[in-house]
């Protein structure tokens, strides 16, 4: 009898394990599609214009008037200020960063950091139109006011009302501030006490250990801090669109400029026929962009991971 | 041996109860999730039967105070022409067609001088052009039958001195010649030149009264009436273009060659920042078949006036 209910109870437990699986895996296959249906519907939508306008005139011309008699669609400036835009963004975000993920795993008292770390996380759940508002009510007034005056009498400047490469910057720069602390953060607290404490007992001063010992050893965290916040900045368009001033130039910092992903959003609405083909080219490019990104991330968490073995 | 078997069983149980918990979790989940698309899909049937039913109720009153000939009203009106005009022939064929259920209405947008060839070819019954026709097309036969104006106010911030410029200032100041308010009498302040993105009807427009088509220098490209508005109200020395149905307090909307922008002016044709929105027939309105005459009277009935209004047109009397 008492085995009997054993086996029934066993069965039992191997239904809900089966089912549990079956769950699961359902689960697993939505994520999957979801990149595989992307993947293949920017393929299917970015590529037919690749073959209609060439890929050389979309990627390495500059002129941009896609409604024109004789349109061009040359994206170069875009890309450009895409990449410009990022590594500006990064060179100002991850130095800031960086030095607060020491100040809140190294320096601050256990009071200080319970202030500034919620702090920083709650910078992490503002939503990105209420910094490209912020961006557009604060910042592009300060800048047009800078540029009225460093380019007083300029007969070539376009005067932009301050919506330029700068702010956009400044704004990208501020968006990629949480990430790169939380994650660089963990990273150095995740460095073995051992280290630190051979460090100090060696008679290195804290913040030679911190230089000389943490960081090195929290690399390869930091790196991916540095790589998910490029992947951030390149992917943001609302903050952006709001505060660069959305027309095609040379990414200079006083130039009104327009990002791969503003491209896409400010023509998306009336554009038709080709035009709209090569928004979805736009698409394909930022996200081949993202891909490289991500793969490049997987590879450094992959190397940190080897080493720390 | 046995407090194993035991522990065991607790935790079998308890595992079991959770996946329970957690499916049906999942379940009262997917199942709200699905309860709400119902909602959704049913508020939205309701508009439209609603509206179905409202249409319906319009028809019926109509076909009893004039005749009952509009319900069997039967066949097929095709279109083609400017591609400004999208948005109206659209929103035309949409409602006449909720009207008159009997008639299909189709509309390509191949360009304004495209759709008065094809219907001088006879291959439409209606060309749409955003523009006066031509003396050679009214000389083939081309009739330019006016159903609504496109009209365009320039504005600047509520600070700027310049009230008054003429066609040749605003032409030089969106090309890039005239760089400073100075030049036009205003202060020694920077012009800083807001436009539409490429695409935008209301540019297209602008751009092709003006006769600058891509040749503009803009400092910014929004892509909305409301960031333009918002954009030049907010920004010293700015100047930009919108419809003429959006303006309000917080921006000057200048008189170009002193003349007012304003419903009547752009009527009489003396604000030149406008263009007619022409359905050009071959042959008078009258020779053509009676769906294409049941659309011109439509566009004269307060139903097709209030249409015109709705896509930020200037209904013509």
């Amino acid at each position: 009898m008492k085995g009997a209910s054993m086996t029934r109870e066993k069965r039992k437990i191997v239904n809900v394990e089966f089912i549990a699986q079956t769950v699961f895996t359902v689960c697993a296959f939505f994520a999957v599609m979801a990149v595989v249906s992307i993947t293949l519907y920017m393929i299917w939508n970015g590529t037919p214009a690749i073959f209609q306008v060439g890929i050389k005139e979309i990627l390495f011309s500059s002129t941009w008037k896609p409604t024109a008699e004789d349109p061009s669609f040359g994206i170069l400036y875009v890309i450009l200020t895409s990449i410009v835009g990022t590594v500006m963004a990064i060179l100002i975000g991850v130095p800031i960063g960086l030095l607060t993920a020491v100040f809140l795993a190294e320096v601050a008292p256990k009071k200080l950091v319970a202030i500034v770390k919620p702090a920083v996380e709650l910078l992490a759940g503002i939503p990105s139109v209420i910094y490209g508002l912020l961006g557009l009510m604060i910042l592009n007034p300060l800048m047009y006011k800078l540029e009225q005056f460093l380019f007083k009498g300029s007969e070539t400047h376009q005067f932009t009302g301050g919506a330029n490469l700068i702010s956009a910057v400044i704004v990208l720069a501020v968006m990629i501030l949480p990430t790169v602390i939380n994650i660089s953060e963990s990273a150095m607290r995740a460095v073995s006490p051992q280290l630190k404490a051979a460090s100090l007992a060696l008679g290195a001063s804290h913040m030679q250990t911190i230089f000389k010992v943490i960081i090195p050893a929290a690399k390869s965290g930091i790196i991916s801090a540095v790589v998910l916040g490029v992947g951030r900045a390149i992917g943001e368009a609302m903050a952006i669109s709001l505060v660069s001033g959305s027309s095609v130039n040379a990414p200079l910092p006083f130039n009104s400029v327009r990002f791969l992903t503003t491209a896409i959003v400010s023509e998306m609405g009336y554009a038709s026929g080709l035009h709209r083909q090569v928004l979805f080219t736009i698409g394909l490019v930022l996200f081949v962009f993202i891909m490289i990104i991500n793969i490049a991330l997987s590879k450094l968490l992959k190397k940190g991971e080897n080493a720390n073995d | 041996m046995k407090k194993n078997t035991v522990k065991k069983l607790i935790t079998a149980i308890g595992v079991s109860a959770l996946m329970l918990a957690s499916l049906t979790g999942c379940g009262s989940t997917e199942e709200a999730a699905a309860e709400t698309t119902e909602v959704v899909e049913e508020t939205v049937a309701e508009d439209a039967a609603t509206e179905v039913a409202e249409a319906e109720e319009t028809v019926a009153e109509e076909t009893t105070e004039e005749t009952a000939e509009n319900t069997d009203l039967s066949g097929t009106i095709t279109m083609a022409g400017s591609t400004s005009m999208e948005k109206f022939a659209n929103a035309l064929a949409e409602s006449f067609m909720a009207k008159y259920p009997g008639v299909t209405v189709t509309a390509e947008f191949t360009g304004s001088s495209a759709g008065v060839e094809s219907v001088l070819a006879g291959s439409v019954d209606i060309g749409n052009s955003s523009r006066n026709l031509k003396d050679e097309e009214v000389a083939n036969g081309a009739v330019e039958n006016i159903v609504a104006i496109d009209g365009i106010a320039v504005v600047t911030d509520a600070a700027n001195t310049v009230t008054n410029l003429t066609k040749d200032q605003l032409i030089s100041i969106y090309t890039g010649e005239i760089k400073n308010w100075s030049e036009l009498g205003g202060e020694d302040l920077a012009i800083v030149v807001v436009g539409r993105e490429a695409g935008s009807g209301t540019r297209g427009a602008f751009e092709e009264i003006l006769g600058i088509e891509d040749a503009c220098a803009y400092a910014n490209e929004l892509d909305s009436t409301g960031a333009v508005m918002a954009k030049v109200a907010s920004t010293p020395g700015a100047i930009g273009y919108v419809s003429l149905d959006v303006l309000d307090d917080t921006v000057i909307a200048l008189t170009l060659d002193d003349v007012e922008p304003s419903a009547e002016t752009i009527k009489s044709g003396e604000y030149f920042l406008s263009r007619p929105f022409v359905m050009a027939t071959n042959g008078e309105i009258a020779e053509q078949s009676e769906a294409v005459q049941a659309l011109f009277d439509y566009l004269q009935s307060d139903e097709g006036k209030e249409l015109v209004a709705s896509v930020g047109l200037i209904v013509v009397d």
